[in-house]
């Protein structure tokens, strides 16, 4: 992987947000350098929902976090509409960044637990100043599927973790925001909860026509909500590729091997491997991001790699309509991905 | 299931004694709300090197079940335990003290969801395994050593002989667990019970562990239980699968046609719920409506009644048993072959008009 490069994004004027070579940096013991985030750009256009992939570690919750300023990023721009986030300060950033929400994994931790409902939810415009009135309140606490006379008085430890989440997204609701960012939304709930909050998320970007980011690890949830979808590898993109064609047409090695690791529920007894080659790319382990290889972050674990990954990064190329890769073997990879599909 | 399904598997064609057999088992813990029905009313068999999964939601009741098999949770201050659970020929409720610790060196290991909890921090990975090697295998210091060595070496730990004198801080969260299953299968158990092993772990590693405890339990022979809330990491690892819903199984079948032809209305929205792959985005997922029963105040009638779109009249009344599916009446002496599908619904999901 991964790669750097612009040429995925699309022109200035369709896009809502657009993040642009961001770097995340962490100070380290040692005077040792965490390298969360290295140079990574992305965008989106109205109404969009782009899926963010990636496993521990992988940088994808550090760049969710500064694109929302929180912190701001060591490098790189970001813009909300017209407006740079990164420039501004203060009072300005508060103010640009409000179009903007966020939503956690864990959704018992996010709501202050000695408030009530009918509070958290209208905390956001309070802070603002602005006048809530309760008929307000119960719209959004309806629009998520709350019952506004059942849970109008409770507190978060009264609701299930389901129930919590749907109070933490009528929270970003209430500031009517244009971008969501939701950083591992349903990891934490039931699988029947997991599907009751990714309905509820799918129909109130509809309803409030949002564009959102949806940050996760499980595939086939990143899949089911998103338009694209961007695989990140120790800080780097790998692949952004429709979602539409994920399970057929990825080719980076990275985002196979992902693919290659799903268990299926349906199909018992079919998990066993194409080839050895994901067997040798599975066992090596993540480097560390204190000291990532050179090149291509991913060659330690590829079965592609050769020379060429050790000394040049890999650019982010076109590889078809919405897909762009960033491999230096990418044709190669393409066989292997056909082999392993006829394998399967 | 309660003695029905217990006479159903219980009386295998084959010759081989299970290994273990659940009757009845109920794991009751007080709270300041009033008794808690965790497992209500499971019987299940395990045969000798077999795979069982157990899945169910949080709340099901499954980890508290493996513990109560395992012996952790006995009667006592706070908890009742009622049933049996005879593991190998011994009664697990009545063992003393004394005979669970040999037992718990020896013949049953247990791998737990969190690898940094299960270790000791400030225990060197070696300590951890020759601890157990000592006690019960009397081993003196140098073979427990090479005997620890072998051990991260068959769970596939890299440089075993310079990971034994780390700490667990410095391993990741993958080698752990590893440490941890070389724990519990030192003195080669018969049984493993495995909760939730990979649910901390990413997807590539949890390949790599379900892998490793596939060839492990070849290699060694031994049973697994493998609880999880992931049907899918249960569904390619198992011979046959458990489904629980509020304390109680709902569901067995070999995984196979469990999962290709789920009877329970529970199994089939549990499964209905999960995004699949190989759909197209965007795709309405069938959410399943409601929250599982609070198990102080349990519904009478099948719990997942007020949940389920097929509920009838008489579904809230009695609880339903775990009966064979396809009703054929059992022959003139009640023998019913092993590992069949059984399912405790009234009006079990109709499949018949399906190809």
């Amino acid at each position: 992987m991964a790669g750097s490069g612009s040429i995925h994004l699309r022109p200035p004027e369709e896009r809502v947000l657009s993040v642009d070579d961001l770097v995340v940096e962490f100070p380290a013991k040692g005077g040792h350098t965490v390298h969360a985030v290295s140079g990574i750009s992305f965008d989106l256009v109205d109404g969009e929902t782009l899926g963010i992939l990636g496993e521990s570690g992988c940088g994808k919750s550090s760049a969710g976090r500064a694109v929302m300023q929180l912190p701001p990023p060591t490098s790189g721009e970001v813009r909300l509409g017209g407006d740079a986030l990164t420039s501004s300060s203060g009072n300005q950033l508060r103010k640009r960044r409000a179009r903007m929400q966020m939503i956690f994994q864990d959704p018992v931790s996010s709501l202050n637990p000695r408030r009530k409902v009918k509070d958290l939810v209208a905390e956001g415009p309070r802070i603002w100043g602005r006048k809530v009135d309760d008929a307000q309140i119960r719209e959004v606490l309806s629009a998520v599927g709350l019952d506004p006379d059942v849970v109008w008085d409770r507190r978060p430890h009264e609701l299930s973790g389901g129930q919590c989440q749907r109070v933490c997204i009528a929270r970003a609701l209430m500031l009517d925001p244009q971008v969501l960012i939701c950083d591992e939304p349903v990891s934490s709930l039931d699988v029947s909860v997991q599907a009751q909050i990714l309905n509820l998320l799918e129909e109130t970007k509809q309803r409030y026509r949002l564009s959102m980011v949806f940050i996760a690890h499980d595939l086939a949830v990143v899949k089911n909500i998103s338009d694209r979808i961007m695989v990140m590898y120790l800080g780097k993109v790998c692949e952004i590729i429709p979602s539409g064609s994920l399970a057929l047409q990825a080719r980076h090695p990275y985002t196979q091997l992902l693919l290659d690791s799903v268990p299926e529920a349906h199909l018992p007894g079919a998990t066993t491997d194409a080839e050895g080659v994901a067997e040798q790319t599975r066992s090596a382990e993540l480097p560390s991001p204190l000291d990532p290889p050179s090149g291509c972050r991913f060659r330690t674990r590829c079965p592609l790699a050769t020379e060429l990954c050790a000394a040049q990064e890999p650019q982010l190329q076109e590889a078809g309509p919405g897909h762009y890769l960033a491999c230096h073997h990418a044709d190669l990879a393409a066989i292997l991905g056909t082999q392993e599909t006829l394998a399967s | 299931m309660t003695d029905t399904s217990l006479r159903l598997e219980e009386r295998p064609a084959a010759p081989a004694a299970p290994l273990l057999v659940v009757d009845g088992l109920r794991t009751v813990i007080s709270t300041a709300r009033g008794e808690l029905n965790a497992v209500d009313g499971v019987s299940l068999t395990l045969a000798p090197g077999e795979a069982l999964g157990i899945v169910g939601e949080s709340g099901s009741g499954k980890s508290v079940l493996g513990r109560t098999i395992m012996g952790l949770h006995t009667s006592g201050p706070g908890m009742t335990v009622t049933g049996s659970v005879h593991f190998d020929g011994r009664d697990i409720q009545r063992l003393p003290a004394r005979g669970l610790r040999e037992l718990w060196g020896a013949s049953i290991g247990m791998v737990f969801q969190d690898p940094m909890t299960a270790l000791n921090p400030v225990k060197k990975i070696g300590t951890h395994l020759t601890e157990t090697l000592r006690k019960h295998r009397g081993l003196d210091r140098a073979q427990a050593r090479a005997r620890a060595l072998e051990l991260l070496a068959l769970v596939g730990i890299p440089d075993p002989a310079r990971r034994i004198d780390q700490y667990p801080h410095e391993m990741s969260g993958g080698m752990r667990q590893r440490v941890v299953i070389a724990m519990a299968l030192a003195n080669e158990p018969k049984l493993l019970i495995a909760d939730e092993p990979t649910t901390a772990l990413d997807v590539t590693v949890q390949r790599q562990i379900l892998d490793l405890l596939d060839r492990l339990r070849s290699e060694l022979g031994m049973a697994l239980i493998l609880i999880s809330h992931n049907l899918g990491v249960v569904a390619g690892r198992t011979d046959r699968v458990a489904v629980m819903y509020a304390g109680r199984v709902v569901e067995t079948a070999d995984s196979r046609s469990l999962f290709d032809r789920p009877h329970h209305p529970y199994t089939e929205a549990l499964l209905a719920a999960i995004p699949r792959l190989e759909e197209a985005p965007h795709l309405r997922l069938e959410a399943i409506d409601g929250s599982p029963p609070d198990m102080v105040r349990p519904p009478s009638g099948c719990r997942f009644a007020p949940r389920c779109r097929y509920a009838r009249e008489d579904c809230l009344q009695v609880v339903p048993d775990l009966r064979p599916a396809d009703d054929a009446p059992l022959d003139p002496a009640g023998v019913v072959p092993p590992g069949r599908h059984l399912h405790a619904c009234y009006h079990p999901v109709d499949r018949s008009g399906e190809s």
